[in-house]
């Protein structure tokens, strides 16, 4: 006999961030509702989520960046990567972003995920640098195509990285499957796994490359839209 | 050795200071918000292994009703302007680039020579070599650029005011992950999806599989959380035993469909709403948009990756 009510929490997910809400109260409701309807009592929901909560503090361990990104901003930092990339002569967003992506897909698969990220190469190099090469052809260029350069970036460091490191041996998502196969009688090999990703790697290379090249003709000519 | 407790710690004390720094900022009307916000973060990396279970479900509960009821505001610590960072970019030049770079090229250095130094916990040494390159980088900058006392301190709390409570929802969607495993939300999943699947039809099943990955990686926030579900009702039984698939195209590339999955999911906050408000951009989906383009034709190719490569 399924119990259906186990799924509410994922209809609770769903409709808050539909409507939008904020959503810290929307993942505790989903807790709380799951865990009820597993037949929990509140007070083992609430340790439960407190000690899972604990356990992956690492989560947050990225922000001990910001200090150094914010006290480099204030001296010019997003300023001296813009005028790096102003200078160069052929970039363009799209072509810039292609090379991050070569890079980050690259040292995601030898192992190497945490040496780039949103907060530690994206906010302070890529997107300044990105949106100046973008703003170079055009001098107007307004805040969607702004900030769609920007998400562009963020978008090509997510890319990268999730389609490159499958290709590491000893990548937690590669260790994972191994484990599972060890548990139902099969053995696996951490390289048999690795080569496997290579396929998908390289498509997303080309898809997500190709769509990089397309941006820069979306985002229109000298100060068009 | 260094472990990772004293990266803990080295966090609380950050957060401490951006509580204390928050709570004398008068520019912003609700500072005493973000000082209890940011003293209960600091709290949890402080002393999170001493409150108990129930100790860090409350703390987390009382962050959730900062954040739900708006008691969150933005501190404007003063800093330098546009023309000024203009004229100081010109000044430095691009030796500004050497400290960010500190970094990753710590993390880098770290990684590869000090894993078996006895120096570091060998486990968590990629981590660890981070926080040594901040530590570096921050030294390197206050040495040569010479800012005023806390001028760190008070410039990573106006990138930090501006993530807000985004910054805890990476590690509340990992808790509720936690909460869904305890009560069993993979199993309902995992039988769903055994239950529509037609018999006999190959193409049909892997479909459903890569599908399925993609689909439960959305709804979880989590390609790791959805693999061990939809392999044990789709995966292993069905394309492996039941069509005698190569197990190791079969996973390897089912995970990569779950990937997919993550890009078009708010509820993989830390990649895709993040970066939102590291970037300050105007749409909460702003990112997830920009990666649709990519992960639909991606996880179609996955698909047809898994139906011609597994079963020759």
């Amino acid at each position: 006999m399924t119990n259906w009510l186990l799924l509410s929490g994922i209809a609770v997910v769903v409709i808050g961030f539909l409507l939008r809400l904020n959503p810290l109260p929307v993942v505790a409701a989903a807790a709380l509702v799951t865990g009820l309807s597993a037949g929990l009592d509140p007070v083992a929901i609430v340790s439960a989520f407190g000690r899972a909560f604990n356990d992956n503090r690492y989560v947050n361990l990225i922000w001990i960046v910001l200090p150094v990104i914010g006290l480099l901003e204030r001296y010019g930092l997003q300023q001296r990567a813009g005028a790096l990339i102003a200078r160069l002569r052929g970039a363009t967003a799209g072509r810039l972003l292609l090379a991050y992506l070569i890079i980050r897909q690259g040292f995601a698969a030898l192992g190497l995920t945490s040496i780039a990220g949103h907060a530690q190469t994206v906010r302070p190099l890529v997107a300044p640098m990105a949106e100046a090469a973008a703003a170079r052809e055009r001098p107007l260029l307004d805040r969607d195509s702004r900030d769609r350069v920007r998400a562009f970036a963020a978008a090509t460091d997510n890319v990268g990285l999730f389609f490159g490191e499958d290709i590491f041996v000893a990548i937690g998502s590669i260790l994972l499957i191994v484990g599972f196969f060890a548990q139902n009688g099969i053995t696996l090999a951490p390289l048999q796994l690795s080569l496997w990703a290579i396929p998908s790697a390289i498509l997303a290379l080309l898809i997500h490359g190709t769509r990089l090249l397309m941006l820069d003709r979306r985002l229109g000519g000298p100060g068009g839209r | 050795m260094i472990t990772l407790s004293w990266l803990y710690a080295f966090a609380g004390l950050i957060f401490a200071a951006y509580a204390v720094l928050s709570a004398r900022d008068r520019t912003n009307g609700k500072r005493f918000g973000n000082a209890a916000f940011w003293a209960l973060l600091a709290l949890s990396f402080l002393g999170g292994d001493r409150l108990g279970d129930l100790g860090n479900g409350l703390l987390l509960l009382c962050l959730v009703g900062l954040a739900g009821f708006g008691a969150l505001g933005r501190g404007l610590p003063r800093t330098t302007g546009p023309e000024e960072r203009e004229a100081l970019s010109a000044r430095h030049g691009n030796r500004l680039f050497l400290p960010a770079l500190v970094i990753p090229a710590s993390t880098l250095a770290g990684t590869l020579l000090l894993k078996d130094s006895g120096l570091f916990d060998p486990k968590q040494v990629t981590l660890l070599s981070l926080g040594m390159g901040v530590v570096i980088a921050l030294i390197v900058a206050c040495i040569w650029l010479r800012p005023p006392p806390l001028a760190a301190l008070e410039e990573g709390r106006r990138l930090m005011d501006s993530i807000g409570w985004a910054a805890i929802l990476p590690q509340m969607l990992a808790a509720l992950g936690a909460v869904f495993a305890l009560a069993g939300v993979g199993e309902v999943v995992g039988g769903l999806a055994g239950r529509i699947l037609p018999d006999g039809n190959l193409f049909a099943a892997v479909a459903i599989y890569a599908l399925g990955m993609a689909l439960f990686t959305i709804v979880m926030g989590n390609a790791f959380a959805a693999f061990p579900v939809m392999t044990a009702a789709v995966g292993l039984p069905i394309l492996i035993r039941g069509h005698g698939g190569d197990p190791a195209v079969v996973a390897a590339i089912g995970m990569l469909s779950g990937f997919c999955g993550t890009l078009m999911t708010p509820m993989a906050a830390n990649f895709n709403i993040v970066p939102v408000a590291l970037l300050e951009l105007g749409n909460r989906n702003a990112v997830i948009k920009a990666q649709l383009g990519t992960a639909l034709p991606l996880l179609a190719a996955n698909l047809l990756l898994i139906y011609l490569l597994a079963f020759r």
